[in-house]
């Protein structure tokens, strides 16, 4: 491990969004987690730097790859990983979300992953509870491993983020997958592009400091990073695009329109993909273009990277610290 | 014959734009004379209050009050209610008919004023639906609610959506010069939303409505209102667009009168931070060009009334993610120092800003409260308008406490609060 490994990476106590990071803490983030690289990639990948410690996933939304994810992370840094899903019918039973995290609280646990529908979930719980959050994905709000993770993969293929062009495509309107990316590539000196039909762009998405673009075609031409985002089906049938195959027809990322971007042009996808709406097989599966299944690798790693970071400021932390 | 005065007054009448040092004298809980002569050759015969050169005024009149009873006591009854308002210098509340069962039979208008009789110290005139059940599909008896004892007929936080009812429940009201209360959210736009639409609300990836949503039912009303001439009231207004639509209705002449919560003069969609959920009301918080907007609206005049929009909520309603908190805050105690913030900005004369809270709100309910004047009942807040103080939840007398001022810094308060007469607040014996 690394000379700077007994400094704080992370200044507060908690990973709610990308928002307020500053580049260090990003740097920080990053550059631990190609330790972790390095180690998944060995025989042995278990190391003890989260021993004693107790990781409780608590998901109300379903997530295979997410929590699979963090369980990974957590059991390789020698935690004990406790998993709880929690249907939103016992919000519906009379039990408020902070009833649900007093419960956790008196467990004791030292890191609580939360994924929640609602936007503001994690940091609710961040006020409330004497542990570290780390926020899995909050509503619309922010998803902050994934974009760690994205960046991770960009950096790896680039060496840099300056001056890259980055196309975020989809429906940013409702995901917190681009909201964090957003914030995260800018910082990082990236340019940001959004393309997505009007009904899929929030309101004044241009006060993100991004350039807007409803024609694909021409927001692809220069982009370095293509990275897709996953259409909902509830989204699909007539409330915000008219169809399918209308969707796929202008946003859709095939061969054709991947050819507008810079030669070499790489593709991302958070996943799970609906292969034929947002992206076509034969780019996802092109294994020259595609970073899908790197991405996947990646997030295993920083989430890896994020938990190690906590731990360490953690008030007993500090033990077993390589 | 019970008689008290009231010694070194400030005298303050928005009605008549009066501003003077005097005295005042109660009669049988009547105002039986006033004015800077009164007394001033000689010490009365009866009972004194001295009012130490602090203003006394017409008690507040707040035309719109949410409590929960019938139905949800725990939230706030009648009683709980109004302590809050008698600390709060109102004497008067308009209770709004959302509650369970929803006021739109004569018999519930009934049992809201024998349950205020009983329990209320100050005074409580119902509102009853517009449409039973708040359905929005069929109209309430305006005629036997009126009777009964109904001051206004409205929906409370829901807009009737379809605009024939709405045409015809108003066309029906003008047979009785009723007074109906809109209120101005297009459903179909507004619902599953939690804040105004903007880059504040895209940052916290909360779903969200445009402000327009609002004005779209304004205009809606309005020209519903021109159709059928009926009496109309905005039950609150909270953004720019709306505004500008009652101004022009006001001048083509049409009946229509105007409010702003307390809330949305004060606070704006910034003020939500990390996801308050004690700053989730209906409609939300808007931008700040809205709120600088409604400010000058009421300065101007364009804005009639200011209400408190109190709507108290229990704890584990609030205790959630914004997208899931209930909406609504209470504001009987912090409409006054609201209201005194005008004056205190320079926006508004003391006179004038009061106006907002007595006599407009008396005119358009047709009440003979909300003024001084001989023979006019002896509803009067005695004021300290400057008075500085750091507001703390826990002095509200409210049940429940999810005000959106927790920690405001605010300058003035009512001293004590008289209805008829009768002192019903007195906050020098709440010293703790």
């Amino acid at each position: 491990m690394r000379g700077a490994a007994h400094s704080p990476i992370l200044k507060t106590g908690h990973l709610l969004g990308t928002q307020l990071l500053s580049v260090e803490e990003i740097v920080g983030l990053l550059d631990l987690a190609e330790d972790y690289v390095t180690l998944n990639r060995t025989a042995e990948k278990k190391t003890s730097v989260l021993k004693g410690c107790t990781l409780i996933n608590l998901f109300f939304e379903a997530s295979t790859r997410t929590q699979s994810s963090f369980e990974l992370a957590g059991k390789r840094l020698g935690a004990d990983v406790m998993n709880m899903s929690v249907k939103s019918s016992s919000v519906s039973k009379g039990e408020t979300l902070l009833d649900t995290a007093t419960t956790l609280n008196a467990m004791r646990p030292d890191i609580l992953v939360v994924r929640h529908q609602d936007s503001g979930a994690a940091e609710l719980l961040s006020r409330k509870l004497d542990c570290s959050v780390v926020n899995a994905g909050d509503g619309a709000h922010e998803h902050p491993t994934q974009a760690l993770l994205d960046a991770l993969t960009i950096r790896r293929h680039r060496g840099s983020f300056e001056g890259l062009v980055v196309a975020i495509c989809g429906d940013i309107a409702h995901s917190r997958v681009a909201r964090s990316n957003i914030h995260l590539l800018s910082k990082m000196g990236a340019r940001v592009r959004l393309i997505a039909p009007r009904t899929l762009l929030p309101a004044d998405a241009e006060r993100f400091g991004v350039e807007i673009f409803t024609d694909m075609r021409k927001g692809l031409e220069g982009v370095d990073i293509v990275m897709m985002l996953r259409l909902q089906l509830e989204r699909m049938t007539g409330a915000f695009v008219p169809s399918t195959r209308e969707y796929f027809r202008f946003f859709g990322l095939d061969r054709e329109k991947l050819a507008l971007a810079k030669p070499g042009a790489l593709v991302m996808h958070p996943g799970p993909m609906n292969r034929g709406v947002e992206i076509d097989s034969v780019v996802a599966d092109d294994i020259d273009v595609s970073l899908i299944h790197e991405q996947v690798e990646m997030g295993v790693a920083i989430r890896m990277a994020v938990l190690d970071a906590l731990a360490r400021g953690l008030p007993r932390g500090g033990r077993n610290t390589p | 014959m019970t008689r008290t005065a009231f010694l070194n007054a400030r005298l303050i009448d928005p009605a008549s734009g009066l501003d003077e040092l005097g005295a005042l004298l109660v009669e049988d809980g009547k105002i039986a004379d006033f004015g800077s002569r009164l007394f001033a050759d000689g010490k009365p015969d009866c009972p004194t209050v001295d009012c130490k050169g602090h203003v006394l005024a017409p008690g507040l009149i707040d035309m719109r009050v949410f409590t929960g009873e019938p139905g949800s006591e725990h939230r706030e009854t009648l009683g709980s209610a109004s302590e809050a308002a008698a600390a709060g210098g109102v004497t008067t509340m308009v209770v709004m008919p959302n509650t369970d069962p929803v006021i739109d039979a004569p018999s519930l208008v009934d049992f809201i004023t024998r349950r205020a009789a009983a329990t209320a110290r100050v005074r409580v005139l119902p509102m009853a639906a517009l449409t039973r059940g708040l359905a929005g599909e069929t109209m309430t008896e305006i005629g036997l609610l009126m009777e009964a004892g109904a001051v206004a007929f409205g929906d409370g936080d829901r807009t009737i959506a379809n605009a024939r009812v709405m045409r015809r429940a108003l066309s029906y009201a003008s047979n009785f010069d009723a007074l109906v209360v809109g209120h101005a959210e297009d459903p179909a736009l507004t619902e599953g939303t939690a804040m105004t639409e903007g880059e504040f609300a895209m940052r916290l990836g909360v779903s969200a409505a445009p402000a327009i949503a609002e004005t779209i039912i304004v205009e809606r009303d309005i020209r519903l209102v021109e159709l059928t001439g009926a009496r109309y009231h905005l039950g609150q207004i909270s953004c720019k667009s709306a505004l500008e639509a009652v101004i022009a209705a006001k001048a083509r002449g049409l009946p229509i009168t105007c409010a702003v919560s307390a809330h949305h003069l004060a606070l704006n969609e910034l003020d939500v931070a990390s996801y308050l959920t004690f700053r989730k009301v209906k409609p939300p918080l808007r931008s700040e060009a809205d709120r600088a907007a409604m400010v000058a609206g009421v300065a101007e005049g364009a804005i009639d009334v200011i209400v408190s929009s109190h709507d108290p909520q229990a704890a584990d309603t609030k205790r959630q993610t914004f997208a899931h908190a209930a909406f609504g805050a209470v504001g009987l105690e912090t409409l006054l120092p609201v209201v005194l913030g005008l004056y205190h900005d320079g926006r508004a004369s003391l006179a004038n800003a009061l106006k907002t809270v007595t006599a407009a709100p008396a005119a358009i309910l047709g009440l003979d409260a909300g003024r001084l004047a001989k023979g006019a009942p002896a509803d009067l807040a005695l004021i300290d308008p400057d008075a500085p103080y750091i507001l703390e939840p826990s002095s509200l007398h409210s049940r429940a406490l999810n005000t959106p001022f927790e920690d405001r810094r605010f300058m003035g308060y009512a001293l004590a609060t008289f209805v008829g007469g009768e002192c019903v607040y007195d906050r020098a014996k709440e010293a703790r």
